[in-house]
């Protein structure tokens, strides 16, 4: 029952980080971006990439991964996401599947449809075990590294939106961007940033989690309902909204299968629509958006 | 309203010229053509890639003349859903008028296809696909890669001679896991042993953290497991992972958890695992290195036990198709039943009642030669017939 | 009688329409050995159909829409199975089937955002999915439900291997399907539907129930969403898990836009548009035309619907 609850938390806590770049776009710039897991997918094949073909190791891998997804959205920021901002959900929707077939479809041709395979170096591969019978908790190495390594930027990200002036200009661009435009806070690059760095979290969390949760074309259209729920459920104005939410959703998940495999997977959605009926604008959105 | 007519008019142009461009040139009288349904995107895009790279083999080995006539090949992608293999097999019976369609990636694509092929009278050749009751589902299906009873059985057997006696069962939900489960579990208690409980996994996209944790709550024997090809590799990391096998639980599964295709990227976390099979492309025969370096060389991968339903698959259409000379229908369906040849995988034979294949069964053992990992095999039952079918 | 007549123009029928419905009916007459496709090419028009009801006119953005379409054609098929296989009335029972899950899901979309109804709709497209595949001695599983044997249709025709028989179903149900929502669209629902879409605070504020209205559009658009998956069933005598996934959510509202939403030819030559090009596609690249249309829809969205087909626009900054 500990293990499993650990495990839920591990899952959690990377729903959380591949989301959270998500949930901070939705809420600054209005915009519902599906390809988010696209950028997850990056980072996983970033990794598989540098670690099987290349030789680097594991450590080395996630940073990498983190900066180049960045880049990448960046790049795409720039070029294609900003005529899109402004328009309607719909058109704004319609964008990003086609994105995201289009990602699909073309990792499918270079890398293959098949799973790819990561080894773990020795050091994560441990097991730690505490206790026994019912309440023994279990503890995989690599489980342990993530809840440790997202849980540390979740702190740091706190810190930068609470302590910094970069902090503050996005909070308040967040806000009102009008208004924010209006005190000169350049909201154009403010923008480009955040979704940099959002996408970056992504990447980040797709090379992190790519042992739990593969690297295959599909990813994307496999866990964007995850993402999407992180950030309906938990708000699109704070972090600790999606982080509660992503814990939650995590889980809710992994108890779920185990204790009732026979409804499992759909606990989660059924608990999602039944939160959203309660609060629609999401458990800790702080006012009625649109 | 400018851009609705422009809509209308490019939409009515563009309807009427494509459907212009659809007439297929009309086939020669001389041509036979096969039509081959495989998915070759999607979750099985790994079955389509094996069993189109062999049929290729087989066609550049054997030429592109059968019965008299020349053979034509077209390959038509399901990407592994039902209803689209449902559609093509309409569209190669009533538009390219197919002498035989072949390749189901998964059962539900075959049991779509089971009423077409009836209605039409089309000899349907099941290359992939794996539940027993496939066969029964038109009298013209005729099947040349293996059923899980027949894998599911051989196991059990040896399990309970190796003193397993009790067991976890985790098979993926659907119809092979079905049997796969059943037939496992009928075989093991009746030799005595016990079946502890009977897990479940989704076929699309499961997580197997969860349920392998029950398994180590259970705390059996040995884990018995069938997963669709694709599956195993992800299975076994977290296996590994979990701690499980330190635990003292063994991992025996149908060859399909240890595909070939997939096996050397799953590490070494798989070895020593037994499964039982019908294909290793390590298997021990002349015919069977003639087959695999001749694959190899053609294409950068390893031929797994699809690779060999297919490639067998052709040689029954071919053999049909002299023997019958060229016929269609119900003669070439009776000149694919009863056929016995010697296949890569070992002897095989189509049994001419149940129209199901018959060969052997291994038990092999995952070890490592020359720095790849093979599924060696150590121990057979000779000519094993479907148990699901002698109910 | 001036002011009468400018409301009552639109709906009538326009000569072009006419002449395209003939063209429609004549091309399924000529065009027999590609039956099959066209009774794709129907039941795709009827569900982007019942998709523009409330995405062109109510302004309702759902990516869950197969969830009544499935509904449909497992009802459809079960009630074949288990209960009568004569068509007609299993088309009436997916039909039904499908308006009361719109009826019982309408209570999740009337609030929140459009992220909130995007998610809410999804959710009950997985929920449907999950639920199908649970209950695996009924639904077949991940199997499909097998032996769903049609009795004739009308007492008459038996649905044939070539599919002409189903085809001429398949489209005489869409036209009945398009009449129907003609009329409605032109009605004082349909138009309050479409000052809905436009405007829902001056709807409310003119004293109109907007709830109702919703209930009644979303209701209506799950009946045809059913509709269309019983027809699905019926004329593939079959039914998987499939039809509630995601990509049927995703297409359908690809060919609803392809067409152009808001005008009720927009779902048939989307219809037509789309599966054409997924074939055409398919045969040039069997394995990799999702990303095409992905390219396309991305190129479509950055051009801006209105301005597709006029070229000369392309390059100038769009106006909001």
């Amino acid at each position: 029952m500990l293990t499993l609850l650990f495990d839920g938390i591990a899952y959690g806590m990377l729903l959380f980080v591949l989301a959270l770049g998500l949930a901070v776009t939705m809420g600054l710039m209005n915009f519902i971006n599906l390809a988010h897991g696209a950028f997850a997918m990056a980072g996983g094949y970033i990794l598989v990439l540098l670690m099987n073909r290349a030789g680097w190791p594991f450590l080395a891998c996630l940073p990498a991964a983190f900066v180049l997804t960045a880049l990448l959205g960046a790049l795409l920021e720039r070029t294609i996401y900003r005529p899109m901002y402004g328009r309607p959900h719909l058109d704004q929707v319609l964008f990003s599947i086609g994105l995201t077939f289009m990602a699909v479809a073309a990792v499918d041709y270079v890398m293959g449809s098949s799973q790819q395979n990561v080894q773990l170096p020795d050091w994560l591969r441990q097991r730690f075990e505490f206790g026994s019978g019912a309440w023994q908790l279990g503890m995989g190495a690599y489980r342990v590294f993530i809840v440790i390594s997202c849980v540390a930027l979740a702190l740091m990200l706190q810190a930068v939106l609470s302590r910094t002036r970069f902090g503050s200009r996005l909070r308040a661009a967040v806000d009102d961007p009008r208004v924010a435009a209006g005190l000169g806070i350049p909201v154009d690059r403010i923008f480009l940033l955040t979704f940099a760095v959002g996408s970056g979290l992504a990447g980040l969390g797709g090379a992190l989690g790519a042992d739990i949760l593969g690297v295959e074309p599909s990813f994307p259209l496999k866990f964007m309902v995850y993402f999407l729920i992180v950030c309906a459920v938990g708000g699109t104005s704070s972090i600790t909204g999606p982080l509660v939410a992503a814990l939650a959703l995590g889980i809710a998940d992994v108890l779920g299968k185990y204790y009732v495999p026979k409804l499992g997977g759909f606990i989660v959605y059924v608990l999602m629509i039944a939160i959203l009926l309660w609060r629609p604008q999401g458990l800790f959105s702080r006012e009625a958006r649109r | 309203m400018n851009s609705r007519r422009f809509h209308l008019i490019t939409g009515a142009a563009a309807a009427a010229a494509l459907a212009f461009g659809m007439q297929h040139a009309h086939a020669q009288a001389d041509t036979l053509k096969i039509g081959v349904i495989l998915p070759m995107t999607g979750q099985q895009a790994s079955t389509g890639k094996q069993i189109d790279a062999a049929i290729k083999l087989w066609m550049a080995q054997n030429g592109n003349k059968a019965g008299g006539k020349t053979v034509e090949v077209i390959v038509k992608d399901d990407a592994g859903i039902p209803d689209t293999t449902r559609r093509l097999a309409q569209e190669l019976v009533v538009n390219d008028k197919v002498v035989a369609l072949a390749g189901f990636g998964i059962t539900p694509s075959a049991l779509a296809t089971a009423p077409i092929a009836t209605q039409s009278k089309t000899p349907m050749v099941v290359m992939a696909a794996a539940t027993s009751a496939i066969t029964a589902a038109s009298p013209y299906v005729v099947r040349t890669s293996f059923t899980l009873p027949q894998a599911a059985v051989g196991l059990a057997e040896w399990a309970t001679k190796n003193k397993i006696g009790k067991v976890v069962t985790l098979v993926a939900d659907y119809g092979p896991g079905n049997d796969a489960e059943k037939y496992f579990a009928e075989r093991m208690t009746l030799n005595g042993g016990k079946v502890l409980d009977k897990l479940r996994t989704p076929l699309r996209s499961p997580d197997f953290a969860p349920v392998l944790q029950k398994v180590r709550d259970a705390a059996p024997d040995a884990l018995f497991v069938f997963l669709p090809s694709g599956q195993g590799a992800q299975f076994m990391k977290q296996f590994g992972e979990r701690g499980l096998d330190k635990a003292g639980i063994r991992l025996i599964a149908t060859g399909d958890v240890t595909d070939d295709d997939q096996l050397n990227d799953m590490g070494d976390v798989a070895l020593g695992v037994v499964s039982s099979h019908h294909y290793s492309a390590a298997h021990d025969s002349p015919a069977n290195k003639k087959f695999v370096a001749a694959f190899e060389a053609a294409n950068k991968f390893r031929p797994n036990f699809m690779a060999v339903g297919g490639y067998d698959g052709m040689r029954v259409i071919y053999n049909a198709l002299n023997a019958s000379k060229g016929a269609r229908g119900e003669a070439l369906l009776n000149a694919m039943k009863g056929q016995l040849f010697e296949s890569p995988r070992g002897p095989v034979l189509i049994d001419a009642q149940t129209r199901d294949i018959v060969q052997d069964i291994y038990i092999r053992k995952v070890e490592k030669k020359n720095g790849q990992l093979w599924n060696i095999e150590f121990d057979s039952i000779k000519q094993m017939k479907d148990p699901g079918k002698s109910k | 009688m001036k002011a009468a007549e400018t409301l009552r123009a639109p709906s009538r029928w326009r000569p072009w329409e006419v002449a395209l419905w003939a063209l429609i009916w004549v091309m399924a007459l000529v065009f027999g050995q590609h039956a099959a496709l066209i009774n794709e090419i129907a039941i795709l028009a009827l569900f982007a159909l019942s998709l523009d009801l409330i995405l062109g006119y109510a302004g309702i953005v759902s990516l869950g829409h197969a969830a009544y379409f499935g509904v449909g054609a497992y009802s459809a098929a079960l009630f074949a199975k288990y209960v009568m296989p004569d068509p007609l009335v299993g088309l009436a029972v997916g039909t039904a089937l499908g308006a009361l899950l719109g009826l019982l899901t309408t209570p999740l979309i009337v609030r929140g955002t459009d992220l909130t109804r995007l998610m809410v709709t999804m959710g009950v497209a997985l929920v449907l999915l999950e639920l199908a595949n649970k209950f695996s001695e009924f639904t077949g599983g991940a199997d499909g439900l097998q032996g769903v044997v049609m009795g004739p249709l009308l007492g008459h025709f038996d649905f044939d291997l070539g599919a002409r028989v189903a085809s001429f179903y398949s489209l005489s149900l869409l036209f009945i399907a398009f009449v129907l929502m003609r009329r409605i669209v032109h009605s004082p629902l349909g138009l309050s539907m479409q000052a809905l879409r436009d405007n829902r605070l001056r709807l409310t504020a003119l004293g109109l129930s907007v709830n109702g209205r919703l209930a009644a559009v979303y209701t209506l658009a799950a009946a045809l969403a059913g509709a269309a998956g019983a027809l699905l069933a019926q004329t593939t005598g079959f039914a998987s898990l499939d039809v509630f996934e995601f990509h049927r959510s995703a297409d359908v509202m690809l060919a609803l836009i392809i067409g152009g939403a808001g005008w009720l030819w927009g779902g048939l030559i989307g219809a037509i548009g789309f599966k054409l090009m997924h074939d055409l596609l398919s045969e040039v690249t069997p394995q990799y035309w999702t990303f095409w249309i992905g390219l396309f829809l991305v190129l479509l969205m950055l051009i801006g619907r209105e301005r597709l087909f006029r070229p000369w626009t392309w390059f100038s900054k769009a106006r909001t």
